[in-house]
């Protein structure tokens, strides 16, 4: 029924876009330096070379005022020292001015002789004198009278001709001469000389000895003026680098954004090679300050953005980072190999109109689509499962997880399915696929998607990833694809730019660090083919890659391995003050403006064993973790060691149940927002509330043990208070210029112990004081914690 | 996740055999394992009975989908096929009906097949019978029920509806949200 459709594949009508043949390459000026710049004149038009040269001349005017008087002094020595060598009637007149006409005519009398025109003669000598604007004509013209020599006998026999050829000329000089009455009047009186002289000339030129003088003069004009422009060349240029310095440094200046872009070019070329272009007087920062300025304003990030940005990439590759970040990246599309070929595939795009190609060697189901007449997220082909439409770096971490057939892998983070349909694709089905993820709302995109690509051995849930395991583990492969900050994909989603402070990277990687730990767990070390994580983000930031990932080696039983992929840039082993395990080398990092896809990190781990180190128990993991990125900050080890006296409290703290009202306090502090002002009227109110409990406990507690503790204050504080009393007050003042938003339980702590222990305590209100040491870490920590809140509140 | 009740069961494999016919046992005995259905939501859903075990770990407030979800009980009790079981439908079905590419679009907006748009038809096909819609290079699109018999079609107005629209896979982008 119905017309045949011919399903044959339609032939290819001619070559390619690619084919096509791209023009000459076009290099900047800068690119190729000053020499070009005298082409560049030759291919300016007349008008726009007068006004060029006039231009130029009017600058270097002033500039060059002195090295011209010098440089007039001599000329005007010379000539007067060839002059007595000319004929007697020349030497007779007096006056520079008169010398330099003179000089003018033995010149022009060759010139003429040569047939050459008169815009051509015009020497250098008259114009350094006369009017510097014809400057760069000059220089120009003179490159073509190097050759005038070998004309010297030719011009000797077409005498003749110039007295015909005279008044032309002296039309043309009338035309070109400048408004300056003071240049006409000495031409024109230059003329009427050149018309006396004539009938002399013949007898001269028989004798050719002032052709040769002249030709000597012009060689010797010439040095000089060669000399003269190489001086006023130098000049210029060191001229001009002062200059770019100053405006580079003066910050308030600058006003539209091409001034800072062109700031920003300047400095990072003098950030470059340092040592070589600095201004002495300036220091590295003050140049880096005013980069970081202009880049936030230019590209428009906030300050800590630019901050963490600048810390990871040297200031050259940064520039580069910013501007691909502003340019979408390629829209590719991977085959679901379940369904399709993509040879198929490609060919029934091709003929929907859409012009793709392959990814790229390391993958065999990515196309990139460079255009389309038809929207690619509603082909028949797409609603048939036959692709689906993913970014090439989020083939990246799947590759590197390289899931076998048979296996139970679980993809933490799942929502939209696009990594999670990947890899039940190299699956082929076979095995189970866990897919998770916390958002409800997302996780229809993931259902959605894997029955529009046909994947059959899914399980799909909604679980917080962090509690994972208590539902389920022992997985051969677990896939973490973290939520981040996003900085790799600036180009996506550009409200990061603006929108990202310390404090959400902050929650981001305490989140990462809960999640990497819970996948972790999830993973069976005795699984025979598997036992591998991989944990990838979108972001480049080391805090969410790197330090997660070395969190994760302290606290678990796991090794870095190869990621398998063949490109991409090592993961950093050391940032800032931080210094990572060796074994980061082995993770990989993707940047938009080298591997032109979205900025990524992929790190693969095996589980090596499924023992959970000992010290640390799941409970004591958050405070650790908090204290220890504090002494990281400070640069100190502050452990709590068995000799200490406070050392039986802090047990004793560690057994007592938590406090749920300070566990919540801790907790607000660092993964929630920061508290607007109504809700510390609210911290405050509980504060009171807690206080009275916290009084009446320690009388009940505190009856019987009384002598000990003034004992534990007297003996053992004399050494060490001392000593951590001044460290406590620097730590102090660390802590607050350290990030407000890691308060945390540590340094209530601190306080604590500096109340207990503090010498200057009076001995006559020893109650006082037990109160608090026995309330301790527990009841007292909420009164800190909210002081402490309120500090960075007001931040 | 819940064993079909007899109701259930009798009303589910009603309206499966109206598509797949008596291809229905292929679906339950496999040679690659034991595969069964289950309802959780009053969805049900096909899958591997290894993947079932796995996934009666999780609690049904956590568990959102399970291998392939073939359709719903409505509230009054009958079965609706969804989109998503087509996976399944397509291979075994035993009527199809091929869409020129002309009416593909129209098709996948939610349209019914009129006699303009169709390609091909099996022969014999009976009115009011489920078939699987596919487009002319045989890829499924959805699957409806036929109007007018394979007889009826030969002598039908071009502009006569033939084949009474279902589901298509443009709900995918449609009903996102609804169709889980």
């Amino acid at each position: 029924m119905g017309r045949k459709v011919n399903f044959a594949e339609k032939p290819k009508k001619g070559p390619g876009k690619k084919a096509k043949k791209q023009p000459a390459p076009k290099f900047s000026k800068k690119l190729l330096g000053t020499e070009e710049t005298v082409v560049d004149l030759k291919k300016l038009s007349h008008r726009q070379k007068q006004r060029f040269v006039k231009r130029s001349a009017r600058k270097e005017k002033l500039l060059t005022a002195n090295a011209n008087a010098i440089a007039k002094k001599k000329l005007q020595h010379k000539q007067k020292i060839e002059n007595k060598y000319e004929s007697s009637e020349e030497s007779e007149e007096a006056g520079s001015d008169d010398e330099q006409m003179e000089s003018d005519e033995d010149i022009k009398q060759v010139e003429k002789s040569m047939k050459k025109g008169f815009k051509q003669v015009k020497t250098p000598v008259e114009e350094s004198d006369e009017s510097d604007d014809e400057n760069q004509f000059e220089s120009n013209d003179e490159d073509d009278s190097d050759v005038m020599p070998d004309n010297f006998d030719q011009a000797g026999d077409s005498e003749s001709d110039s007295d015909e050829q005279e008044p032309s000329n002296k039309r043309k000089r009338d035309i070109l001469a400048d408004s300056d009455d003071e240049s006409e009047q000495e031409q024109q009186g230059s003329d009427e000389q050149e018309s006396d002289e004539e009938s002399g000339d013949d007898s001269e030129n028989d004798r050719k000895l002032p052709i040769e003088k002249a030709s000597k003069k012009l060689k010797l004009q010439k040095e000089k003026d060669d000399k003269l422009a190489e001086d006023e060349l130098q000049l210029n240029i060191a001229d001009k680098e002062k200059f770019s310095l100053d405006e580079a440094l003066d910050v308030d200046k600058a006003l539209n954004l091409q001034d800072v872009q062109q700031r920003i070019k300047d400095v990072v070329a003098i950030l470059m090679d340092f040592s070589a272009n600095r201004d002495p007087t300036r220091s590295r920062a003050e140049y880096v300050d005013v980069l970081k300025k202009d880049l936030c304003t230019y590209y428009s990030y906030n300050d800590f953005l630019m901050m963490t940005l600048m810390d990871v990439f040297p200031v050259n590759e940064l520039v580069e980072f910013l501007e691909s970040s502003e340019v979408q990246r390629p829209l590719t599309i991977r085959t679901n190999s379940l369904k399709t070929r993509r040879r198929d595939l490609a060919q029934a795009l091709i003929n929907r109109g859409v012009n793709l190609d392959p990814v790229g060697k390391w993958s065999k189901v990515g196309l990139t689509i460079y255009s389309s007449q038809v929207p690619l997220g509603a082909t028949p082909e797409y609603l048939a499962g036959h692709y689906i439409i993913q970014g090439a770096s989020s083939m990246l971490p799947v590759m590197a997880l390289a899931p076998q057939e048979n296996e139970r892998v679980l993809d933490m983070c799942a929502a939209p399915g696009g990594k999670s349909t990947h890899i039940a694709a190299i699956m082929k089905n076979t095995g189970v696929l866990f897919s998770n993820d916390v958002n409800k709302d997302r996780i229809h995109a993931i259902v959605g998607n894997f029955h529009r690509l046909g994947i059959i051995n899914s399980v799909v849930t909604c679980v917080n990833g962090i509690e994972y395991k208590k539902f389920i583990g022992g997985f051969d492969r677990v896939l973490l694809d973290a939520p981040c900050s996003g900085s790799g994909v600036i180009s996506k989603d550009p409200s990061v730019k603006t929108s990202k402070t310390q404090v959400d990277v902050q929650r981001c990687y305490n989140l990462q660090r809960k999640l990497i730990i819970s996948a972790i767990d999830c993973l069976s070390a005795k699984s025979k083919s598997g036992g591998y994580l991989v944990y990838s983000t979108c972001s480049i930031l080391p805090e969410e890659n790197e330090w997660v990932v070395d969190y994760a080696l302290k606290k678990r039983n796991v090794r870095l391995v190869p990621t398998g992929l063949d490109f991409g840039t090592e993961g950093f082993t050391s940032y800032r003050e931080k210094r990572y395990h060796p074994s980061m080398k082995l993770t990989k990092r993707y940047y938009p403006h080298t591997h032109n896809m979205d900025g990524f990190f992929v790190a693969k781990l095996q589980k090596i064993s499924d023992t959970i180190p000992e010290n640390d128990t799941e409970d004591i993991d958050d405070e650790e973790q908090l204290e220890n990125e504090e002494e990281n900050q400070e640069g100190k080890k502050k452990r709590v060691d068995k000799r200490d006296w406070f050392h039986k409290d802090l047990e004793e703290m560690k057994k007592k149940p938590e406090d749920p009202v300070k566990k919540q306090n801790y907790v607000t502090n660092v993964f929630e927002k920061p508290l607007k002002t109504e809700k510390t009227k609210k911290t405050k109110k509980s504060k009171k509330n807690i206080q009275p409990q916290t009084e009446t406990d320690p009388k009940t507690l505190v009856s019987t043990p009384k002598k000990d503790n003034n004992e534990k204050n007297s003996t053992p504080a004399a050494n060490s208070n001392k000593k951590k009393q001044n460290q406590k007050n620097i730590q102090q003042e660390n802590g607050s210029d350290t990030i407000a938003s890691v308060p945390s339980a540590k340094k209530a702590k601190k306080n604590i112990h500096q109340q207990n222990g503090s010498p200057k305590a009076p001995v006559s209100t020893p109650i006082k004081d037990k109160n608090v040491k026995v309330v301790n870490g527990k009841n007292s920590s909420p009164a800190t914690n909210s002081s402490k809140k309120k500090k960075f509140q007001k931040k | 996740m819940k064993r079909l009740n007899d109701e259930q069961t009798k009303i589910f494999f009603e309206k499966l055999t109206k598509y797949i016919g008596t291809n229905v046992k292929l679906l339950l005995d496999r040679p690659d394992g034991t595969y069964c259905f289950r309802e959780m939501n009053r969805r049900v859903y096909y899958m591997s009975e290894r993947i079932l075990k796995l996934a009666e770990n999780l609690s049904e407030e956590h568990l959102i989908a399970v291998g392939t979800c073939f359709g719903k009980f409505t509230k009054s009790n009958k079965f609706m096929l969804q989109i998503t079981a087509l996976n399944y439908l397509a291979p075994y079905a035993q009527y199809k009906v091929w869409i020129k590419s002309s009416a593909e679009q129209q098709y996948l907006y939610g349209n019914h097949i009129n006699k303009a748009g169709l390609g091909r038809i099996t022969e014999n096909t009976p009115q009011h019978q489920g078939v699987i819609v596919l487009s002319m290079n045989d890829i499924p699109l959805g699957f409806g029920v036929t109007a007018k018999s394979t007889t009826d079609c030969k002598l039908a107005d071009p502009l006569i509806t033939v084949c009474f629209h279902q589901a298509d896979i443009g709900e995918y982008l449609r009903s996102e949200d609804t169709l889980m």
